[in-house]
């Protein structure tokens, strides 16, 4: 089963390697991993994605738990939470495609973010469904490159992670 | 006002005022404005001869004495030194405080002389590490550092010290707390988790206590003996547990495990309940893991939660220090236990132990030319009356030691057991006799083992230490050539010495004592006359070469299907 982890950990050097140390030492994998600053600068916010049994879960989240700079782990259920991520997708345009291809980005709520005379790179934000349907989609006029941010997570609703 | 103090002044009066009396260390470039301002603290600092024996000395001084170890190296070559030592005393749950050197801040990253990441390296066998980026941090670090150590599931703790540090200089305040917003270990444990475990031992007909390393750590044996002893359950413990439960105990089960008594073997494939107190299920005391314990119910107590449910599924887990959970469930069942008179409870179990004691008793025989293995360490534990303090080395002799030495008391027992590192023995033996100056330290070795650190001798020469090496000499690799005899077809592939130094003349050129025994008369008469000697003495036993380990479940199978020879 897949899992989003949500882990706040103290802003400090090493603890990202510490993190990805812990993954790669043990055996557990990592689908995607973020990292950037929370509104304390003192502490940082990693979505992880990772995949396991139930067991294996128990196990990273505890031994997590148990790194000196980790603050907080939350396995997210789904359902409880909201996630996206951003791709930026470069698609070969002709003039026979142009169309097609912006109505696809409007109807995904897509931005074009660069436009040359052979391609163009366009932004989509979502979840994990939305962006394999646009890039699905936009296959056959050909993709000459990907790049996702991998997932950030949040909770629903009053309580924060 | 505040002290304006040099980095290198920081570090030692932090180390002071934490308590800290003993240095394990070896100097060099980057931590020589440590080492100028040494002799101006009250510390002892003892110059090991080679850095994985500082480590290893430092491991078995804190084993020995329940106390943080410190060690101090320089950079590079001298803090890769240690890594070995580190891991060993990371997989024993060990608190230490190890300082390593390292280049000024504005060369690193540059391959600069000596130096190496010793932070990347150690990042997984430590249970926290840094480097000093920032000199007015070094204080507040350095107290982090042990109690990060000692406390929780214990560790060692590893922090890098750039040289520009040591030498530069700012205010001195010793911090008086510590917060880490990310560290806060659960010592009690969970009442409601408890009531349920301490109803399981009311209601059990067949229970076995099972303590590890925890036990010594949490410094909980006198809780375990009273719990053994108000419900009459049999203990058995793992390596790192023997001490916890004195072995003269009727109730006293011996060692569990790929060489643990048959006996012990047999009662937790038979139990209905398995109490795990400070032990995590290692695959060398499990065997096959589906096959542990089949009947029984388990109740698993462990500061770390990390180690519960790792390897077994556990019905009743408690998250708690042993000692504090413990005394929480003693004093649950004192309420509860009412009349009865447990020890009638138990007799149909007690008495089936016994028949498996009688059935299959750990046993060898003496013949009259060969010295056995066996029965050297049986005369030690009989001649210290068990209240020496022993490491070993590993391989047979450490086996064999966990067998035949009658452990009575806690800490008196230093041996390599989740790392298994050959070499551990006679640095961690000389860091025991540091902490008890006046008690009988001994190392149990092997030929091959004790060549891994044989230089420490100059060591315990050079500081008075009397410790004894007890070499069980039997020209082998004996655990692999053991394992090459059962599995591989006696291809005795790269196991025996064919150059081998005189141990005695050996000692002697270190400025220690040299004994040899080769006769199985000579034994007693050698032992006595090394605990006679207040000196470093090495014991040459030349024992036979191709004696085995036994009780051995053979690697993967279940416990109880031991060979038994
Ligand atoms: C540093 C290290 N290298 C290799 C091993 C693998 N090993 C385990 S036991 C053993 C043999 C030990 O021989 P010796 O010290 O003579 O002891 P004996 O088994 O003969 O008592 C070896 C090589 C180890 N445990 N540690």
């Amino acid at each position: 089963m897949r899992h989003t982890l949500s882990v706040l950990v103290e802003n400090k050097p090493g603890v990202l390697s510490r993190v990805a140390g812990l993954f790669s030492g043990r055996g557990f994998n990592i689908e995607s991993l973020t990292v950037a600053e929370t509104l304390d600068p003192m502490v940082s916010h990693m979505t992880i994605v990772t995949r396991g049994n139930d067991q294996i879960l128990e196990q990273i989240t505890k031994q997590l738990n148990k790194l000196i700079n980790v603050i907080k782990v939350v396995d997210f259920m789904d359902g409880d939470h909201v996630d996206r991520e951003i791709a930026l997708i470069k698609v070969n345009v002709k003039d026979d495609n142009r169309s097609e291809l912006l109505s696809i980005i409007d109807i995904f709520r897509g931005k074009v973010v660069d436009v040359s005379s052979q391609s163009y790179i366009i932004e989509i934000t979502g979840d994990e469904d939305k962006i394999a349907a646009i890039i699905d989609l936009v296959k056959p006029m050909g993709i000459k490159d990907v790049v996702r941010t991998g997932k950030v997570a949040m909770m629903r609703g009053g309580k924060s992670k | 006002m505040a002290l304006r103090l040099k980095g290198a002044q920081i570090l030692l009066e932090t180390l002071v005022r934490e308590g800290t009396e003993v240095i394990f260390g070896y100097p060099g470039g980057a931590v020589i404005d440590i080492y100028h301002e040494l002799p101006n603290y009250d510390l002892k600092h003892v110059l090991v001869r080679h850095e994985q024996g500082a480590v290893h000395a430092a491991d078995g001084y804190a084993r020995a004495s329940g106390k943080v170890g410190v060690c101090l190296v320089t950079s590079g070559p001298g803090a890769t030194n240690t890594v070995t030592g580190i891991a060993t005393a990371y997989m024993d749950s060990i608190p230490l405080v190890i300082f390593t050197g390292q280049v000024p801040s504005m060369l690193i990253g540059n391959d600069a002389f000596q130096e190496a990441d010793i932070v990347g390296i150690t990042r997984p066998c430590t249970k926290h590490n840094f480097l000093l980026n920032d000199l007015e941090e070094l204080a507040q670090s350095v107290k982090e550092a042990f109690y990060i150590a000692g406390t929780g599931r214990p560790g060692p703790v590893l922090i890098d010290l750039p040289k520009d540090l040591m030498n530069g200089s700012c205010e001195y305040r010793y911090p008086r707390v510590v917060q880490l917003r990310g560290y806060n270990p659960t010592i009690k444990g969970h009442q409601g988790q408890i009531k349920r475990a301490a109803a399981e031992i009311l209601k059990a007909e067949r229970p076995v206590l099972y303590g590890g390393g925890g036990v010594i750590s949490s410094n909980a044996s006198n809780e375990l003996v009273s719990l053994a002893r108000m419900m009459t359950i049999p203990v058995t413990t793992t390596l790192m547990g023997l001490g916890s439960f004195p072995e003269s105990d009727e109730l006293s089960l011996g060692m569990l495990g790929m060489h643990g008594t048959y006996r012990a073997n047999m009662a937790v494939t038979n139990c209905d309940l398995l109490i795990a107190v400070g032990a995590r299920f290692d695959d060398r005391v499990t065997g096959k893991i589906d096959e542990f314990a089949p009947l029984a119910k388990i109740v698993h107590i462990d500061i770390d939660p990390t180690s519960i449910s790792k390897n077994v599924q556990v019905d009743i887990p408690i998250v708690g220090d042993v000692k504090i959970t413990l005394q929480q469930m003693i004093e649950i069942i004192e309420e509860e236990k009412g009349k009865k008179d447990w020890s009638e409870e138990r007799r149909e179990w007690i008495q089936q132990i016994e028949e498996w004691k009688q059935t299959y008793p750990l046993a060898y025989v003496q013949k009259k030319d060969v010295i056995k293995p066996q029965f050297v360490v049986e005369r030690i534990s009989e001649l210290t009356k068990g209240e020496a303090i022993i490491a070993t080395e590993v391989g047979q002799n450490q086996m064999w030691t966990a067998q035949y030495f009658k452990f009575i008391k806690p800490r008196t027992f230093l041996t390599s057991g989740g790392l298994g590192t050959m070499g551990y023995g006679l640095p961690a033996a000389i860091g025991a006799q540091i902490a008890f100056p006046d008690r009988v330290v001994i190392d149990v070795a092997g030929d091959g083992s004790i060549q891994m650190n044989i230089q420490e001798l100059a060591t315990a020469v050079q500081y008075n230490l009397p410790i004894k090496i007890a070499v069980l000499n039997n020209g082998f690799l004996g655990m692999v050539r053991q394992w090459q005899e059962l599995f591989y077809q006696k291809r005795y592939s790269c196991t025996m010495f064919e150059s081998a130094p005189d141990f005695v003349k050996l000692a002697e050129a270190y400025g220690a004592v040299g004994l040899r025994a080769t006769k199985p008369e000579e034994v007693v008469p050698v032992i006595e006359t090394a605990l006679a000697t207040p000196r470093p003495v090495i014991m040459d036993f030349v024992v036979e070469p191709e004696e085995g380990v036994y009780p051995m479940v053979p690697a993967g199978a279940p416990i109880n299907k031991m060979l038994l020879v």
